[in-house]
């Protein structure tokens, strides 16, 4: 039993070039209903670009994405974008608004509800991040994991089928990396489909379901973490472990 | 001390200043007041319409922008009031009756000002980190909406300053005016000065007359400061250690 509306995402054949820089070269990958897909890579790789394709915050060049089975090309990419959730590198809050109008703004401008509901919905998402008594600072006044907390907080609250984190804990001092994990680890146990670009090697291999491991645009092998993990098949994937571990 | 008293007597004649102070503050401060803040609140929208247009992904908007601010702020302010008081005063007052010429200095001042306002909106805009529009547009809002709600209003704070400064800018060439003629109720604090010089022989009217623009921009300048240093030190709040972060999830346990 999920308590999520989580959905189904695939991705077929993404091709997408910047100019002469072919980013993507035909990557296929398929995140089940209520599991936790990590990407692993080298910078450069394109993962974080994947997830932009997705949501369709960059167009593909080539390929279909399907949530649920229905290809989503042809709809109106902000529709899309309600139901799949992002979290950034950087946070990306809002400094302009406090924290629970950052997490209130989209109930209020795009599910239409009145602000004293939004708000009340916004600090019920708070509470769950542990950040209710933060409702009223100012983004610039929390550290890092906090901020990061509010972001997952931000995009929850949309009630997405899906969630992307693109290195969602890179840019937090060490000490704050573990919170952030725990709750991204939550939601992960909580069935909610997701699709975690990360360096985090310990999150991939023992919260996802599945790990891909991009390099240059492809996709270089996939499958279970056990065996990415303890059985690489390619010197790449050899390589990248050897790097990182 | 010959000198001292010359001096004293070209730039300090109170007789003078006393008679040209109470028909500065009847006719002139309005007067000076109104063209100054019109022409700032047309000058604004103005403003963010080029910058808006300055940034759009339509490159005819863009070219639109970019030639109109090159050209308005590249002609001293002189011509161009005198070219539009002058070349669109007669049609105006064919369509309408009116003589005035502060419809006229009013349009010759906002076009000038929407150019330099434009530059520091676009400048504010495009200072905004790239990731603020993709989370804004990561959680469904259009670019429309983005740029409404996230980027603009990011972008317009870091340049109040500068905006500030075009409006101190905007109350100096205000004066400009003159040149299209003025009946005396239009006359503001500039003309007061000068006509009270020209008939008295004596500069102290231009000295009442500076007192009078200073009153009005020394206090904006200060302003600017205040805001300049709020922007860059924000209200002090206490940061709190993260500790509540390692409890929050059950996943910390498992």
């Amino acid at each position: 039993m999920s308590e999520f509306a989580s959905g189904t995402l695939s991705a077929k054949n993404i091709h997408l070039s910047f100019g002469s820089n072919h980013v993507l070269r035909g990557i296929d990958l398929h995140v089940p209903q209520g599991t936790t897909a990590s990407v692993i890579g080298p910078s450069g790789s394109g993962k974080s670009t994947l997830l932009r394709v997705m949501n369709r915050l960059i167009e593909p060049d080539q390929g279909d994405i399907l949530l649920d089975g229905r290809s989503v090309l042809k709809d109106n990419p902000d529709e899309l974008r309600r139901r799949i959730g992002m979290v950034f590198q950087q946070f990306n809050l809002f400094p302009h608004k406090t924290v629970v109008e950052n997490v209130s703004l989209a109930l209020q401008k795009l599910r239409k509800l009145p602000k004293d509901q939004a708000r009340a919905q916004a600090l019920e998402q708070l509470d769950l991040v542990g950040l209710k008594h933060k409702a009223d600072s100012r983004p610039a006044n929390l550290s890092g994991g906090q901020q990061q907390r509010v972001a997952i907080a931000r995009a929850l609250a949309m009630n997405p089928e899906v969630m992307f984190f693109d290195e969602a804990t890179s840019a937090l001092d060490p000490e704050l990396v573990k919170g952030v994990l725990a709750l991204m680890t939550d939601l992960a146990k909580g069935g909610m489909t997701m699709v975690v670009v990360t360096h985090e090697m310990g999150f991939s291999r023992n919260v996802s379901d599945a790990v891909t491991f991009m390099d240059a645009g492809v996709v270089v092998e996939s499958g279970p973490p056990e065996q990415l993990f303890t059985e690489p098949r390619t010197d790449r994937l050899k390589g990248f472990l050897s790097d990182v571990l | 001390m010959d000198i001292l008293k010359q001096l004293a007597d070209t730039f300090l004649d109170w007789k003078a200043m006393g008679e040209v102070i109470p028909k500065m503050f009847a006719v002139g401060l309005p007067n000076t007041l109104v063209l100054a803040i019109i022409s700032g609140i047309i000058g604004t929208a103005l403003g963010m319409l080029l910058a808006l247009m300055g940034i759009s992904r339509n490159a005819a908007a863009r070219w639109v922008a970019r030639v109109y601010t090159d050209i308005l702020r590249g002609l001293p302010p002189v011509l161009t009031i005198l070219v539009i008081g002058f070349g669109f005063g007669p049609i105006i007052r064919e369509l309408t009756g009116s003589t005035s010429p502060y419809p006229m200095a009013v349009a010759a001042l906002s076009l000038m000002s929407g150019a330099y306002i434009g530059e520091i909106f676009r400048s504010g805009i495009q200072s905004v980190d790239k990731g603020q529009l993709e989370a804004s547009r990561a959680l469904g809002f259009g670019y429309g909406a983005s740029m409404r709600l996230v980027v603009v209003p990011q972008g317009i704070r870091r340049v109040l300053p500068a905006l500030v400064n075009q409006f101190i800018a905007l109350i100096k060439e205000s004066s400009l005016v003159f040149l299209l003629g003025l009946l005396a109720t239009e006359r503001e604090i500039f003309q007061i000065g000068k006509d009270a010089a020209s008939t008295t022989g004596n500069l102290s009217p231009y000295v009442a007359a500076a007192v009078f623009y200073l009153v009005l921009t020394v206090p904006l300048t200060h302003f600017v400061n205040w805001i300049d240093r709020r922007l860059r030190n924000g209200r002090p709040e206490k940061k709190e250690p993260d500790d509540a972060a390692a409890v929050v999830g059950k996943g910390a346990q498992a």
